[in-house]
């Protein structure tokens, strides 16, 4: 036994390295069919570690202060060696993970992924979607732009929508009578600890609850009916490692090449995600002309402003993130994956991706009658892709699921 | 399908387009020409560093423009006396706010904020108006508080005719009542150098990031094809 | 999954090549993050060199500044003062300052450039605390053979008028002489020693 052995086995007495290392990884098998839309699963983690890592170095430099916050990160900017590099990781992971969380909700949509037995999978990974609207919420205030500013101040003046504790509760999210340094401090102390604390933990959930039922895939259809009858292994499984490990890296690095063309060559994204006005210092005083939530919170944005009553506006905006919640239970289909289902679903959802879309580019622009109606329209094809689901997923004209996994 | 439902997810970012609705003049930027960041960076010393700060630049930085420590200490320097000193004012914020009506901005992210093209319109859109306090008014900058500080290089002109908010590409016309002691031609090039000395003030790594960015795409681009035939390999087991 | 036609040469070239050219990936990442932690520029722009001003020191008197955030002392030493530093060489760890805790011009007796002018950093060699400046001969709590020179009060290294270690006490070496130059006659610059300029 080489000394390397005996170690290992040393460990293993003690901790259960190798048993966790097969569990999870050398025979986890999943099935061998995945296709592009399963990189982005481990691209979220990815990112997760880069922000966890950029932000502590930030937090070395940042000084959460309202009078001395806007020139710290022009201080790391600049003043510091790399700064400049490790913040634009930061800023552009902060998109790129909603790029990949947005990408990795799609494909649970087109697959089914949300389906007995994978519901729960599916709610901790909306949790992990709230946990990360708030993180990104409360992170973007950090630079005290005017963008920064004053998209906390709208957001949290939505609470004071709720009748009778509203005023109060706002109130006591800001801990002052507008946002201010006591708002800064406390989302400062959300954004470096309590939160990243809830996404790690969410994250092992979603993993455990995922290696306990084994993975979906393209085809919908449950591995684990076929097994080889002596080793019990799926017929269609293979194992994670070597073979997952080895097309992630390769995945990977394709997004790497796309996260650093961003961060080396286009880190504001033309605005998209470091907005011009947040290079003007926070000012209470001043309003900027046109304010947008960052892009990644526009569609629910835009759902807001498509509601005209105050209090109902904020109801329909926190019905369109919770209503997800739900799907496991609102889908009756007969399978799972979008390449056995009928005409119609596919139209529904269809529908539902442009309308999603839609949303998004709305919540960018500047009310006008038009885009208001547009809004309306769109939020209801929002609301009707989930509210009709029972109904068009149970009539609709499905295909035979194959028995194993094709290409 | 279902490319057509991904290309689908990129249509807002190509769709975005500037709601500017005012006409701007495209600014001469040239981070790569030193000459002319360098006449930028002594008409901003010059003109501008006593009422606008740039708190978050260091005097030093101008190193990175070609200029050495002595040449930035004898002629860039005023007040300060240490070359690692920031480009900071004494005009407090209060008094500032008093004389101008609002406090001058610091200049250090303006180019960023504003973008060049409307810093190199603003600053040669000035005209005269008697209804200002200062006497000047602006056709980017509505009822701006700053006054025309050039004034001397460019001369006095008047809006002879205002752009036609509806049309985008239509600029205001004015007209040169006295002349200052520069030519239009060259009052245009000074303040596109002033210009291209504030938007590589915004942000001076920026060379020096996208040459860095090249070589990481070129490792990546290594990076990949090893990556891929290391699939390629153990996918070979998978029928 | 048939193991037989597996090229085992071929899967070793291209698993340590990814690897190595991942590693390089890691350790490049690495790179910014650890150079961060250097000094930024507003740290270097504090540790600049000064100027001190020593047209108005007087005999006898000492001058702090801050140079690099540290302690920089400037003492006018008296003809008494320096009369009396050869004979404390007995007494000391390190008296013809063999260490490296000063530049090569101040190695001499009264580790400075003038005789007079005594330029030094003034934090302990032992834990780094800030010696307290006793100049009185024979001070009633050091002793009656206490020649005048600094105690450090965090554990009692002394220190005399060149500012050279006694034995006996925690700190192993003689305070650090920083580089510095006379501008004029009345304008030290700590921090530069280059002749130029």
């Amino acid at each position: 036994m080489s000394t390397m052995q005996k170690f290992v086995g040393w460990i293993d007495e003690r901790f259960p390295l190798t048993a966790n290392w097969k569990t999870h990884l050398s025979e986890y098998y999943a099935p061998k069919n995945f296709n592009f839309w399963y990189f982005f699963g481990s691209l979220a983690l990815l990112v997760l570690v880069m922000q966890i890592v950029t932000g502590i170095f930030l937090t070395m430099n940042y000084k959460p202060d309202a009078a001395l916050a806007f020139m710290s990160v022009e201080y790391i900017m600049r003043d510091v060696d790399w700064g400049w590099l490790i913040r634009y990781m930061h800023s552009t992971g902060a998109s790129m993970f909603f790029v990949v969380v947005y990408l990795h909700m799609f494909r649970g949509l087109m697959y089914g992924s949300y389906r007995k037995p994978r519901e729960l999978i599916w709610v901790f990974g909306m949790f992990l979607y709230l946990a990360l609207m708030a993180e990104a919420f409360m992170g973007y205030l950090l630079p005290w732009g005017q963008m920064s500013y004053w998209g906390a101040q709208v957001i949290i003046s939505l609470f004071g929508a709720i009748p009778v504790i509203g005023n109060d509760l706002s109130l006591w999210i800001r801990g002052d009578f507008v946002v201010s340094d006591a708002t800064l401090n406390r989302f400062f102390a959300f954004h470096v600890i309590a939160l990243p604390l809830v996404l790690v933990g969410l994250v092992a959930a979603h993993i455990i609850a995922l290696h306990e039922v084994g993975s979906n895939n393209p085809d919908g259809i449950e591995i684990k009916k076929h097994k080889d009858p002596v080793t019990h292994i799926p017929l269609d499984g293979i194992p994670f490692h070597p073979y997952y490990t080895v097309k992630d890296i390769m995945g990977v690095v394709v997004f790497l090449m796309i996260f650093s063309a961003i961060v080396f060559f286009a880190p504001t994204f033309g605005g998209w995600f470091i907005e011009a006005n947040n290079f003007i210092p926070a000012n209470p005083l001043k309003t900027p002309p046109h304010i947008e939530p960052v892009w990644y919170f526009t569609p629910f944005y835009a759902i807001l402003r498509a509601v005209p009553d105050k209090f109902l506006g904020v109801v329909a905006m926190g019905a369109s993130v919770v209503i997800m919640f739900f799907l496991p239970w609102l889908d009756r289909s007969k399978v799972k994956s979008i390449r056995y289902r009928g005409t119609l679903y596919k139209s529904f959802l269809t529908v539902f991706v442009i309308s999603f879309i839609a949303l998004g580019y709305l919540g960018t622009q500047g009310v006008t009658v038009l885009t208001t109606n547009l809004a309306r329209g769109f939020s209801v094809i929002y609301f009707a892709f989930f509210l009709l689901m029972p109904w068009y997923t149970k009539i609709d004209k499905t295909k035979p699921e194959p028995e194993r996994v094709t290409g | 399908m279902k490319k057509f439902l991904f290309a689908l997810l990129f249509v807002p970012l190509l769709a975005f387009g500037s709601e500017e609705s005012v006409h701007l003049d495209k600014a001469p930027v040239n981070l790569e020409d030193y000459a002319s960041l360098q006449r930028g960076a002594r008409i901003f010393t010059n003109y501008c560093l006593s009422c606008h700060s740039a708190n978050a630049m260091r005097y030093s930085r101008l190193e990175d423009i070609g200029l050495t420590k002595d040449q930035i200490k004898n002629n860039l320097m005023f007040a300060s006396a240490n070359v690692g000193d920031t480009m900071s004012i004494s005009m407090s914020p209060v008094n500032a706010q008093e004389w101008f009506g609002a406090a001058p901005p610091d200049l250090s992210v303006e180019a960023r904020a504003r973008t060049p093209d409307w810093l190199y319109t603003y600053l040669r859109s000035f005209y005269l108006d008697d209804t200002r306090p200062t006497g000047w008014n602006n056709t980017v900058f509505e009822k701006v508080g700053m006054p025309n500080v050039l004034w001397s290089l460019q001369g006095e002109q008047v809006l002879k005719k205002s752009a036609d908010a509806h049309d985008e590409n239509a600029a205001p016309e004015f007209e040169l009542v006295k002349p200052g002691k520069m030519s239009q031609v060259e009052y245009n090039a000074m303040v596109g150098d002033l210009v291209n000395y504030l938007t590589w003030m915004g942000e001076p790594i920026r060379t020096t990031r996208q040459e860095l960015g090249i070589v990481v795409m070129l490792f990546l681009g290594v990076f990949f094809i090893l990556a891929y035939y290391l699939k390629k390999e153990f996918w070979k087991d998978i029928h | 999954m048939s193991n037989q036609q597996v090229d085992r040469s071929k899967r070793r070239f291209l698993i340590a090549a990814t690897t190595a050219v991942g590693g390089v990936a890691g350790v490049a990442v690495m790179v910014p993050f650890v150079m961060s932690m250097l000094p930024s520029e507003r740290a270097k722009a504090a540790g600049a060199p000064v100027d001190v001003d020593i047209s108005k020191l007087e005999s006898g008197m000492l001058l702090a500044v801050a140079w690099q955030g540290k302690p920089v002392w400037v003492v006018n030493r008296t003809k008494e003062m320096l009369a009396r530093l050869p004979k404390n060489d007995s007494f000391l760890l390190d008296p013809k300052s063999e260490q490296p805790q000063q530049p090569e011009y101040c190695k001499n007796e009264w580790r400075s450039i003038k005789p007079e002018f005594l330029v030094v950093v003034g934090i302990c060699t032992h834990l780094g605390c800030s010696p307290t400046f006793r100049k009185e001969v024979g001070a009633a709590d050091l002793g009656a053979d206490w020649p005048g020179g600094w105690l450090c009060p965090c554990h009692g290294s002394k220190y005399d008028l060149a500012a050279r270690v006694f034995k006996d006490v925690p700190a192993p070496l003689n305070m650090d002489i920083p580089p510095y130059k006379f501008v004029n006659d009345n304008l030290i610059l700590v921090g530069d020693d280059s002749k130029g300029a």
